[in-house]
C-alpha cells in the first residue's frame, strides 16, 4: 500500500520539525517521495505526527475477558491514535511463561491494529520470590520486566532480580512503593484522606522505595524505568539520579498530570487509582517535571474496569481508569497548560517513549516504520460512555469536554482507523 | 374593606364569657403561636389554678406527606394531668378545623380529658371538618387570597390583621 | 457529582450522610426539632403519628446493638415500621454487591435506609442509587462520619452549655480511626465553637488534622486546661496489635481521664463519651460515674436526635 498524505501540518518531535508538509509511505515504511500513490489523504487543517506510543495499556487478556478483550482494547488504542503499546504483566495468569507471551503477541499481530510490546513478569506469578526465565521471555517477545502493581517487599530478591537483569541488559520497570507503608491504603495520606476517613498511603511510601531502587541501580548498573510517579519528592530523587547519569527513566500516568486528591469529591470511585492521586503540590510538580524533561513520558496506564468493579464503596472499588482514547486530548491539555510547543508536547508520547522502549517507531524519518497519526487538535468532544470504544468506561473525565480528535491512524503503512 | 375588631377588646370579652364557666377541673392549653399568646393573656384573667399548657401540633399535622416537617417546631409542655380535666383549647383563628383535629389527637396522647371546649378569637368560616368553637370572639369574612392572623407588637399588644396568603 | 448529595435542589435535607457540608441552618433545625421530640419521650404515650405507614430498614453491615437499638426506638416512636437486617449473616457473605442488596430492599417499599458500613463513603454510593422518595441515614461509615452521633453530642453540649460561642472543647483519643471525632469536629466548627482541641499520641492523629480546624495537643494535661467539654473516644484493642500503641495500661497513664486530670478543666466542665466505655483504659470509673459525666443523658438525647433526623428527611 502506497500512501501520500498531503497538506498536513507535519510535526516530528524527534527532529523538532513543525511545518506544512507531506508524507509518503511505501512497504510499511516512511519513504522519500514516491511516484504513484494507491491512496492520497488530504490532511488539510490537521496535524500529522508519529503514532503515539503508550508505555502502559492493559488489554485484559488473558484472564480478564469480562472486563475487556483484545479486540475492544485494540480498537480503542487505534481510535486514540496509539500505534504501539506496552502491556503490563498483571494478566491472569501473569505473563511469566513464554507460551503466554507468545500467544498474546500472535493474537495481537493477527488483529493487525497497534503493535504490542509485552512486559514480562519479573518474578514468578508476580509473587516477589523467584525470578522468571527472563531469557526465554525475551525470546518470546518481552521488551522489559516488571512487577506491575504487585509489591516486592523482599529487598534481597529485588537486588538479585536487578543484578540478573543487568547481567543480560534486560530493562526493569518498577513502580516505587514501599509495600508495608502502602498496606491497606487507598488514597494519598493527607488532609483529604483525613476528611474522607480513607486509609492513606503517605508520599514517603514512594520516595523511600525509590531511594532504595536508585541505590540498587548504583550497585548493579541495571537499566530501570520508574513507572507512574506520583509525588514531588520522587521527582527530586529522579532529578538527582539523572544528574548523576544513572540509567534511570520514568513516566507519569496521564491522569496524575491533571488530577489531585481534591478531585475525589464525594468518594468518586473513578478516582480510585494506583498510585493514588496526591496533593495539588505533587500534581503541579509532576506536570512541571514532564515539561522540563526530568520525567520522560506520559502514558495512559489504561485499565478497563467493569461497572461492578467500580460501583462499590471507595476502598473496595477496583483501582484504575480507562485511558487509551483520552491520551491525546489529555496530553494536549497538559502541554497547553505548561505553554509548550506542540512538538515538545507530543514528544512525551512519541519520541520519548520510543527511546525508553528502544524501538524505531516514534519519528517521521525516511526508513522509519510507517506508524503515524493524523489528528485535529482543535476538535472538541464530550467524554461519554457511548463514544468510548474501550469496554472500560471508568474515567474521572466522564462528562468533561476535551479537545483533540484522531482522524486517521496508520500502522505499518496500513490505515487501521479513520473517522 | 373589612374593618377588623380590636383583639384586646375581644380578649376581655372572651374572658368575661368564660369566667363564670370555669371550675376546679378547668385547664387551658394554647396552640402555638397565636393561640399561645391568646392563652397567655386569658389564663391569668380567668385565675385558673392549673398551670398553662402550650402545644405545638407539628407532629400531628395531616399534611406531612405534602409539606414535610416545617421549621422550628416548639416544645409542647403540658404541666398538668390531662386525665379528667375540663380543657379549654385556645387558638387565634378557626378556619378549616384541621389544626384543632391535630390538637385533639395530640391531647389524647397525653390522657383522657373529661371535656374539651374550643376557644377562638376569630372564626373565619371555611370549615373542612365537622369542628366548631364553643367560645368565639368574632366572626370575620376574609377576602379570597388573604389570610387572617394574630400579631403581637413589641409592646405586647395583640392585633388582628389581614395579609396576603403568600406572605411568609 | 458536584451538588452536596445530602441536599435536594431546594437545599433541603433529603439524606443525612455527614455533618461536613451541611449549612448551619440545617444543623440548627435538627437540634431545635430534637428539642421538641425530647418532650415526647417524657410523656406517657411516647409516640407521635408522623411516620405512620413508613418503613425504616436498618441496614447494618457492621454489627452494632446500641446504635441500631436507638434507631429502632426512634423510628417506632415516630410510628414507623422497622425492619432490622444483619447483613453480616446474609446476602453479602454470599457475594451480593452492596447496590444489589439495596435494590432488593427498595423493591420491598422502603422509605428510609439507616446504613452502617465499614467502608468510608458507602452511604454516598447508596444515596446515588436510591429512588427519589427513599432516604439514607448514615449510622457510621468506616472512619469517615457518624452524623447522628455528632448531632447528639452537639445537642448534649447545647443542653448543658446553652451556646457554642465561648466554648473550648477537647476530643481525646484515637482520632485517626474515629468517625465520631470527625463528625463532632465539623459540627463544632460549623456552629462556631472557637477552640476545638484534639489530644492524643502522634500514632492516633491523622495526617493534616489541623486542616479540620483543630489545635493538636500531645500532652493531655496541657490540652485539658480550661476546657468546657471533654469528649473521650473509645480505644479499640486492635490498636495495640497494629503497632500504634504498646498497651492499654500505658495508654491510660498518658491519655486516660482521671479525676486529677479533669481538675485542670473548668469547674463546670462536662465529660462525654460516645460509648461503649472501656473503664480503666480511656476513662476512670470515678469520672465515668461522677458529677461531670453526662454519658447517660447522651443516650437519651440520641433518641430525640434520631427522631428529628428521620422526620426531617422523610418529609423532604
Amino acid at each position: 500500500m502506497r500512501l501520500h498524505i498531503k497538506n498536513a501540518r507535519v510535526i516530528d518531535p524527534a527532529s523538532g520539525k513543525d511545518g506544512a508538509g507531506e508524507l509518503f509511505i511505501a512497504d510499511g515504511k516512511i519513504s522519500k517521495e514516491i511516484s504513484k500513490a494507491d491512496r492520497v489523504i488530504d490532511a488539510k487543517g490537521l496535524v500529522l505526527a508519529p503514532g503515539f506510543i503508550d508505555l502502559a495499556a492493559r488489554l485484559r487478556e488473558p484472564g480478564y475477558e469480562y472486563k475487556a478483550t483484545l479486540e475492544s482494547e485494540m480498537e480503542a488504542a487505534v481510535a486514540g491514535g496509539v500505534t504501539s503499546l506496552a502491556c503490563p504483566p498483571d494478566t491472569d495468569p501473569p505473563l511469566d511463561e513464554p507460551g503466554l507471551v507468545d500467544m498474546l503477541r500472535r493474537r495481537a499481530k493477527a488483529l493487525a491494529r497497534a503493535r504490542v510490546y509485552p512486559i514480562g513478569a519479573l518474578t514468578v506469578k508476580l509473587a516477589g520470590e523467584g525470578l522468571t526465565e527472563m531469557g526465554q521471555l525475551t525470546d518470546a517477545g518481552c521488551v522489559a520486566f516488571s512487577q506491575a502493581n504487585a509489591p516486592l517487599p523482599d529487598t534481597q530478591v529485588l537486588w538479585r532480580a536487578l543484578q540478573y537483569a543487568a547481567t543480560f541488559g534486560y530493562p526493569v520497570w518498577l513502580r516505587a512503593e514501599d509495600a508495608w507503608l502502602a498496606k491497606a491504603g487507598v488514597a494519598h495520606d493527607g488532609e483529604i484522606a483525613t476528611r474522607l476517613g480513607l486509609p492513606g498511603i503517605p508520599a514517603f511510601a514512594e520516595t523511600i522505595a525509590l531511594a532504595t531502587i536508585i541505590e540498587l541501580v548504583r550497585a548493579t548498573g541495571a537499566r530501570v524505568h520508574i513507572c507512574r510517579l506520583s509525588s514531588a519528592g520522587a521527582v527530586d530523587l529522579i532529578r538527582r539520579a539523572k544528574e548523576e547519569k544513572l540509567p534511570v527513566t520514568c513516566d507519569v500516568g496521564v491522569h496524575h498530570a491533571h488530577l489531585c486528591d481534591l478531585d475525589l469529591g464525594y468518594f468518586d470511585p473513578n478516582c480510585r487509582l494506583e498510585p493514588p492521586l496526591r496533593s495539588q503540590r505533587d500534581r503541579d510538580a509532576l506536570a512541571r517535571a514532564l515539561a522540563e524533561g526530568v520525567v520522560d513520558c506520559l502514558c495512559s496506564d489504561h485499565t478497563p474496569v467493569d461497572e461492578d468493579g467500580k460501583h462499590r464503596p471507595f476502598s473496595q472499588a477496583e483501582p484504575g481508569a480507562t485511558g487509551l482514547e483520552l491520551l491525546l486530548p489529555l496530553t494536549l491539555k497538559w502541554g497547553q497548560a505548561q505553554k509548550l510547543s506542540l512538538a515538545a508536547t507530543l514528544a512525551r508520547i512519541t519520541s520519548e517513549p520510543a527511546r525508553v522502549l528502544g524501538i524505531a517507531s516514534g519519528r517521521l524519518a525516511a526508513g522509519a516504520p510507517a506508524d503515524v497519526v493524523i489528528f485535529d487538535p482543535a476538535a472538541s468532544f464530550t467524554v461519554a460512555a457511548a463514544s468510548l470504544r474501550s469496554q472500560g468506561k471508568n474515567t474521572p473525565f466522564l462528562g468533561y469536554e476535551l479537545a483533540g480528535r484522531v482522524r486517521c491512524t496508520i500502522v505499518d503503512g496500513k490505515v487501521v482507523y479513520e473517522s | 374593606m373589612t374593618r377588623l375588631p380590636e383583639a384586646e377588646r375581644l380578649c376581655e370579652q372572651l374572658a368575661a364569657e368564660l369566667k363564670p364557666r370555669v371550675g376546679p377541673k378547668s385547664a387551658m392549653v394554647g396552640l402555638y403561636t397565636g393561640g399561645a399568646w391568646l392563652a397567655e393573656r386569658l389564663h391569668p384573667m380567668l385565675g385558673l389554678k392549673t398551670p398553662l399548657g402550650l402545644m405545638d401540633i407539628a407532629f400531628y399535622r395531616d399534611d406531612y406527606a405534602a409539606r414535610g416537617l416545617k421549621h422550628d417546631p416548639k416544645r409542647t409542655k403540658i404541666p398538668f394531668d390531662v386525665n379528667g380535666s375540663e380543657l379549654l383549647l385556645v387558638d387565634d383563628v378557626l378556619y378549616s378545623g384541621r389544626t384543632v383535629r391535630a390538637a385533639m389527637n395530640e391531647l389524647f396522647d397525653y390522657g383522657r380529658p373529661a371535656s374539651i371546649s374550643l376557644v377562638v378569637l376569630a372564626d373565619r368560616g371555611g370549615r373542612q371538618l365537622p369542628i366548631c368553637a364553643q367560645y368565639v370572639g368574632t366572626r370575620v369574612e376574609v377576602p379570597p387570597g388573604m389570610r387572617l392572623t394574630l400579631k403581637k407588637q413589641d409592646s405586647g399588644k395583640l392585633t388582628l390583621a389581614l395579609e396576603s396568603e403568600r406572605a411568609t | 457529582m458536584q451538588r452536596n448529595p445530602q441536599l435536594n435542589e431546594k437545599g433541603e435535607l433529603q439524606h443525612l450522610l455527614s455533618i461536613e457540608g451541611l449549612p448551619r441552618e440545617i444543623l440548627l433545625q435538627i437540634l431545635d426539632t430534637a428539642e421538641s421530640f425530647a418532650g415526647v419521650t417524657e410523656r406517657e404515650v411516647k409516640k407521635v403519628p408522623l411516620l405512620r405507614g413508613k418503613s425504616v430498614f436498618n441496614l447494618f453491615f457492621e454489627p452494632s446493638t446500641r446504635t441500631r437499638t436507638t434507631f429502632e426506638i426512634a423510628a417506632k416512636r415516630l410510628s414507623a415500621d422497622v425492619i432490622n437486617l444483619n447483613i453480616t449473616v446474609s446476602s453479602a457473605t454470599k457475594g451480593e454487591s452492596l447496590l444489589d442488596t439495596v435494590a432488593n430492599l427498595s423493591a420491598m417499599q422502603a422509605d428510609i435506609f439507616v446504613v452502617r458500613h465499614e467502608s468510608s463513603g458507602a452511604p454516598f454510593l447508596i444515596a446515588r442509587h436510591v429512588k427519589p422518595h427513599e432516604h439514607v441515614i448514615n449510622a457510621g461509615d468506616g472512619r469517615h462520619s457518624h452524623p447522628t452521633q455528632g448531632l447528639l453530642d452537639l445537642f448534649t453540649i447545647r443542653h448543658y452549655k446553652k451556646d457554642f460561642s465561648g466554648l473550648t472543647v477537647a476530643i481525646v483519643g484515637d482520632v485517626l480511626h474515629s468517625r465520631v471525632a470527625r463528625s463532632l469536629i465539623h459540627g463544632l466548627t460549623t456552629l462556631g465553637a472557637p477552640e476545638v482541641r484534639v489530644i492524643g499520641p502522634q500514632t492516633l492523629l491523622p495526617a493534616g488534622v489541623e486542616a479540620l480546624g483543630v489545635r493538636v495537643f500531645h500532652d493531655m494535661r496541657e490540652g485539658l486546661a480550661d476546657c468546657d467539654v471533654v469528649v473521650m473516644l473509645r480505644l479499640q484493642s486492635e490498636r495495640m496489635r497494629g503497632a500504634l500503641l504498646p498497651s492499654a495500661q500505658e495508654y491510660f497513664k498518658h491519655y486516660g481521664l482521671t479525676a486529677d486530670k479533669l481538675a485542670l478543666a473548668k469547674r463546670d466542665a462536662i465529660v462525654m463519651h460516645p460509648g461503649p466505655m472501656n473503664r480503666g483504659v480511656e476513662i476512670d470509673s470515678t469520672v465515668a460515674d461522677g458529677p461531670h459525666s453526662v454519658i447517660l443523658p447522651q443516650v437519651t438525647f440520641g433518641i430525640a436526635v434520631r427522631m428529628a433526623v428521620m422526620s426531617i428527611v422523610a418529609g423532604n
